[in-house]
């Protein structure tokens, strides 16, 4: 089983049509949307939920009020500003000292060293992850509840569960949506894969997030592909990417041309490979095979 | 007064809203990039850095003379980065959430804490913009102490724009907790409005204000501006698909300087976030 990464430093450049698109291209693969905290693959692919399960990332402390005794213990440990003191509630208390859940790091100091033992510390629900069927094979997906953290956690979830699925039903291809940026979920995203293929488009943005991009996969010594989206948008900096992808070592897979369609595709909540046969298409045919010329490869 | 830049979805115009809002606005001004993983801001400001500063976060270390191994950091500590073995302590620095917890649970003082770099932070000045950014090193897994560090500046200005980072989770919630206000970006598909809906519940659940930019309003569909009219958002300003602003976002330029006709469009909503926010901020004083 050959696992591939699509992530892109920048954000918008194309990961999820690009993703979508591959999907169709090879017909029968494992898919996982590892950006999690803003999951669009899902728009495309039309999965249908086979299972739903509960995503407790970490724990998160609550104050019991009847039994707090406003010593500040908890806010004096705290080193996240999570403990706020609000008004009375009851008779025997001066101030009411409560947990900001969204500013709560989920550390339990407060917990631990609270002399009145007032404070629970239980695993929080942030989110739910899905098995689902698609038309192009089964889909691991995710949702985090509303100011959640814990992303990368839930990306390690949904990437070992994708690859148990295509270990058990003897699925060739996983093909993983990304996150933009270079941080915790992108990390949790690559590490261990085979392949992964950068999305970058020909801007200065683009240029200067896809240098940093590389820099993390050569970190995590994983073999780097580059794609460019809409790349004549700007032909002279799609000649510099194309000459530092070199560079830096990495294979340059293939050109997309600029297309409204994809837009329109977008729209319609298909694959752009399913909406036109155009030209856009063509070219994300042909990066699709040199994709799956290295990733057999590797 | 505080205002952010954000927006669910990667690659709507945050950066481009944010600098062409601090290039056309007479206040005193700060530009913030809080997108500490692809700081893009400085492509197009090309600020002049006249400061440098390293950041660091506090990591354990363990003093192996006086530890007994008594195993009491271990338990404490909720991110496995602290592990003590039969015969030593193991500390994973990137997995250490910095709250100290280890070093206060420790009986014989055997646990002290150090500085480790995560990356640095440059100031300057790009015109009449006051600027600074964050630099996340390469391979650190947690960016939301570098933004606070970023938010930290107390910059010589009296509006200070926050350019956040992509997504609705940890390093997006750092940057625009205890903002005034957030100018959403987002585009009129249906990716676009799939990531604002939880950009806005993202914002509902911090109880911050915020209001509606849509980016290369002439693509794709009605679905945005139908949700925020169903749901009383206010649709701040629309900035048509225009190859001319591609190219030049491309380039690296300014748009309102390298096309100027956009000026009115950046500089009425300045004008109108500013005096929303005034008002609200006066309200409540």
């Amino acid at each position: 089983m050959k696992e591939l990464v699509i992530i892109s430093g920048k954000g918008g450049t194309g990961k999820t049509s690009i993703t979508g698109a591959f999907a169709s291209l090879a017909g029968n693969s494992v898919l996982a949307d590892c950006d999690v905290d803003a999951a669009d693959l899902h728009l495309l692919l039309k999965p249908r939920i086979i299972k739903k399960h509960d995503f407790y990332g970490g724990s998160r402390a609550l104050i019991r009020n009847e039994l707090c005794t406003d010593c500040g213990k908890c806010r004096e440990v705290c080193r996240f500003d999570a403990i706020e003191i609000r008004g009375p509630v009851s008779p025997h208390s001066q101030k009411t000292y409560q947990v900001d859940p969204v500013a709560c790091e989920g550390c339990g100091l407060c917990a631990y060293f609270c002399p009145a033992q007032a404070i629970q510390f239980d695993l929080a629900l942030n989110g739910e992850w899905y098995i689902s069927g698609t038309n192009y094979g089964p889909m691991v997906h995710a949702q985090l509840g509303m100011a959640e953290g814990n992303s990368g956690k839930l990306v390690s979830r949904i990437r070992s569960e994708a690859k148990k699925i295509a270990e058990e039903e003897k699925i060739g291809n996983l093909l993983i949506d990304g996150s933009p940026g270079i941080g915790c979920p992108v990390i949790a995203s690559i590490t261990g894969a085979d392949q992964v293929l950068i999305i970058t488009e020909p801007t200065l943005s683009g240029l200067h997030d896809l240098r940093r991009v590389a820099e993390l996969t050569r970190h995590f010594h994983i073999p780097a592909m580059v794609g460019i989206n809409k790349w004549d948008i700007n032909e002279e900096l799609t000649g510099e990417i194309t000459r530092q992808t070199k560079e830096l070592g990495l294979t340059m897979a293939g050109k997309i041309r600029y297309s409204r369609a994809v837009t329109e595709a977008q729209v319609k909540q298909v694959p752009i490979v399913e909406y036109t046969n155009d030209g856009i298409s063509q070219d994300i045919r042909e990066l699709w095979q040199v994709v799956m010329e290295e990733l057999n490869k590797s | 007064m505080k205002i952010a830049v954000a927006s669910g979805k990667g690659g709507t115009g945050k950066t481009t809203l944010a600098v062409n809002l601090a290039y056309v606005t007479s206040h005193a001004v700060a530009l913030l990039d809080c997108d500490v993983e692809e700081p893009n801001a400085h492509i197009f400001l090309k600020p002049e850095i006249r400061e440098q500063h390293s950041v660091g976060v506090l990591i354990p270390e363990v003093n192996p003379e006086k530890c007994t191994l008594c195993g009491k950091c271990g338990e404490i500590c909720q991110f496995n980065a602290i592990v003590p073995l039969p015969k030593k302590v193991l500390v994973y620095p990137e997995l250490c959430h910095s709250c100290g917890g280890c070093m206060l649970v420790c009986p014989d003082q055997a646990v002290t804490e150090i500085s480790r770099e995560i990356g640095k932070i440059e100031q300057g000045q790009a015109g009449h913009i006051w600027f600074a950014h964050g630099i996340l090193n390469v391979g650190e897994i947690m960016s939301p102490p570098m933004i606070k560090a970023v938010k930290h500046a107390v910059p010589p200005a009296e509006l200070i724009i926050i350019d956040a980072p992509p997504g609705t989770s940890c390093p997006v919630i750092e940057a625009v907790r205890g903002v005034d206000y957030t100018i959403l970006v987002t585009e009129p598909t249906p990716f676009g409005l799939h990531d604002l809906k939880l950009a806005v519940g993202m914002l509902r659940t911090l109880e911050i204000n915020f209001g509606v930019v849509i980016n290369r309003s002439d693509l794709g569909d009605q679905g945005v501006r139908e949700y925020c009219d169903e749901n009383s958002i206010r649709i701040l300003a629309e900035i048509p698909d225009d190859r001319r602003i591609a190219e030049s976002y491309s380039r690296g330029e300014i748009i309102c300087e390298s096309l100027p006709e956009y000026q009115s469009i950046f500089k009425t909503l300045i004008q109108t976030v500013v005096a929303k926010t005034d008002n609200k901020l006066k309200a409540r004083a």
